[in-house]
């Protein structure tokens, strides 16, 4: 059993993880593989925060933007892991993550549409990103069901997608196998704290002994109000509305992700056409409005008629976890024995791995791995971007 | 000193208004702001949530600068009074720069609610500065419904095409006793310095910095192109000619 009253060494050793999305739950399976003892916590279910609600796209390349060169670099190592990790939990959680890898084609659907993508585009080859650009015609190749006159197209074979509800059971699965304990339904209320540095948590009375703290509450990391203020996160909520449409799965409307003004649509291999989403700044507003659905059946009625014959299947809103720079806060807080591994806007999914590998890394042996150096949470104390240009 | 650019009596040393939306991340934003250094910013009512939880706009801006919140999206009288009075509750501000949206493919102002709900606003204690349509008599309605200020648009939001009628702009300029503030249609800093040469008291932008390749440096180079334009127009253009004349003097050279 989990309950933890006594302070003495042995059991004080295990390792604390608040949050059970898809980087929580990888960090801990990391950690009970390398042989730690450790306890997941959840204020709801595994996976039901913002893991849930998102797409699964593996997106590093077309969704570079100015001022995010850091990033990139980071997003691009994630990609490189996918594959091997994909292979390596559905054998250790004997569950089908769903994995695509005919890639992400980006659509204008008209002539100003085209011009801002090849804006973006030319900007996305100088970062050395391998894309390539398409006519209409050429797309509608791809995706035969694109509505004539696509101003224009471009093609990312190497951004796939994984079904994010699959990959937080999977890891779910593997987590316990490995014998981790998860405790879903289980708030935490407090840190327990001695001399400065962290001694475990506090679920309402009961306290469970940790040497560290892993951050990982995605969006509600900046609400939590037990966290001292010197490890305080700028991560807010951003707000998205997703529709699922279903599709026959013998004669699918898509096969690529598809990116157009405003939407994307991520097609599953059981039928399921994920529809998102909106990018809103209301806080933690849970609100399904029309003007939200409207917007997104519009926008992706222009590009690909055809959904308006598809049955709506689930509505969902959501929460991304943002950083005031769109990138994770990935390290030691100014809290001894508190990390953070959260802040990861839309990239959680990409980034899992890589969170899980980097987290567990500077836990394990105190290393930092490269690649994670530039997130750590003290660039916000400087005020500027790692990558300012 | 008189070189303020001075709305409902209140100074302002920048003339150059920033938007809030579009930036790759709120780190560009900030930094971008910081850099173009207005001390005006807008927030848009209707698209944000105006709580001022941790991290929200309002707490990232509120305190360092001049909040002045915009009904974007509005396309009613109605809609457009009531968000500005819950702007009004929520920021504690009577300031508003009143957005009526015609039509959503041009996104041009609604000049006749314009009109309407200015007054409206205005008997309600507002400080309202209406974005319009680059039409003078528009213009002068808004005036004299007791605008503080007037922001015709150089061409459609988020077009970049410039200012597509600049004597238009001219015309405003010379009759308006309110400062005139060109909103919309900045696509680089160009564009920003004509409108300050043509007579605008300052220049309103979003798009232009937030989707260039980078933002932070476009933010500098408003920042340079308004003061320019502002001091080129103080100091007087020289009239154009169709023939060159020499700069240096032409007599007494070497050999004649």
């Amino acid at each position: 059993m989990t309950d933890q009253t006594s302070n003495n060494q042995s059991k004080s050793s295990s390792i604390a993880i608040v949050g059970a999305g898809v980087c929580g739950l990888g960090i801990a399976w990391r950690l009970v593989q390398a042989g730690r003892t450790v306890e997941v916590f959840d204020k709801g279910e595994a996976g039901r925060g913002a893991t849930w609600a998102s797409a699964g796209m593996l997106a590093s390349g077309v969704e570079a933007e100015p001022g995010e060169q850091a990033l990139l670099a980071l997003n691009l190592t994630a990609r490189r892991l996918w594959p091997g990790f994909v292979r390596e939990l559905e054998a250790a959680s004997g569950i089908d993550l769903g994995y695509r890898d005919e890639g992400i084609l980006s659509v204008a659907p008209t002539r100003d549409d085209a011009e801002q993508l090849r804006f973006t585009y030319e900007f996305q080859l100088g970062l050395g990103l391998d894309l390539q650009w398409l006519t209409g015609a050429e797309a509608r190749r791809l995706e035969p069901h694109l509505r004539a006159g696509i101003a224009g197209a471009v093609f990312s074979a190497a951004d796939h997608q994984v079904d994010n509800r699959q990959l937080a059971m999977a890891l779910k699965a593997a987590f316990l196998r490995a014998g981790g304990i998860l405790h879903e339904n289980r708030e935490v209320t407090g840190l327990d704290m001695e001399a400065g540095r962290v001694r475990g948590v506090w679920v309402g009375e009961e306290r469970h002994g940790a040497e560290a703290v892993v951050l990982a509450a995605g969006p509600w990391t900046g609400e939590l109000s037990w966290v001292p203020e010197a490890a305080r996160a700028p991560v807010r909520p951003v707000k998205g509305q997703v529709l699922t449409l279903g599709m026959d799965p013998q004669a699918p409307l898509l096969t690529h992700v598809l990116w157009a003004p405003k939407i994307y649509l991520v097609p599953r291999r059981d039928g399921r056409l994920l529809v998102g989403a909106t990018v809103e700044e209301k806080g933690f507003d849970e609100t399904l409005t029309a003007g939200g659905v409207y917007e997104l059946l519009d926008a992706a009625w222009r590009p690909l008629p055809a959904i308006e014959e598809l049955p709506i299947l689930e509505t969902c809103v959501g929460f991304r976890p943002t950083s005031r720079d769109d990138a994770p806060i990935l390290g030691a807080s100014a809290v001894e024995g508190l990390i953070l591994a959260t802040g990861h806007h839309r990239n959680g999914i990409l980034l899992a791995p890589v969170t899980a590998d980097a987290i567990a890394r500077l836990l394990l042996s105190g290393e930092i791995m490269p690649e994670a150096r530039d997130f750590g949470p003290d660039r916000f104390a400087r005020g500027k971007l790692a990558d300012a240009v | 000193m008189s070189d303020s650019l001075i709305i409902a009596d209140k100074k302002f040393t920048s003339r150059l208004l920033l938007g809030t939306s579009g930036y790759p991340n709120r780190q560009v934003m900030l930094d971008a702001l910081e850099a173009g250094a207005p001390e005006i910013v807008t927030v848009s009512v209707r698209r944000i949530s105006l709580e001022g939880y941790a991290e929200s706009m309002v707490d990232l801006l509120e305190g360092k600068y001049h909040l002045l919140p915009n009904t974007a999206g509005c396309e009613t009288q109605r809609d457009a009074v009531l968000t500005a009075q819950l702007a009004r509750e929520a920021l504690q501000t009577n300031w508003v720069k009143l957005e009526l949206i015609g039509d959503r493919e041009t996104l041009y102002p609604d000049g006749e609610q314009l009109v309407r709900a200015a007054e409206e606003l205005v008997a309600d204690g507002f400080v309202v500065m209406p974005y319009c349509g680059d039409d003078p008599i528009v213009c002068q309605k808004l005036i004299d419904a007791g605008c503080a200020a007037v922001m015709p648009l150089g061409a459609p939001i988020g077009s970049g095409m410039g200012i597509c009628n600049p004597y238009n702009i001219s015309l405003i300029c010379a009759r308006s006793p309110v400062p005139v503030i060109l909103d919309a249609g900045v696509g680089t800093a160009s564009d920003a310095a004509l409108a300050m040469e043509l007579g605008c008291s300052a220049v309103l932008l979003n798009t232009a910095v937030a989707k260039s390749r980078d933002p932070v440096r476009m933010a500098g180079a408003m920042r340079h192109a308004v003061e320019g334009g502002y001091q080129a127009r103080r100091a007087g253009r020289i009239p154009k000619r169709s023939y060159a004349e020499a700069s240096s003097p032409q007599l007494g050279l070497i050999g004649t």
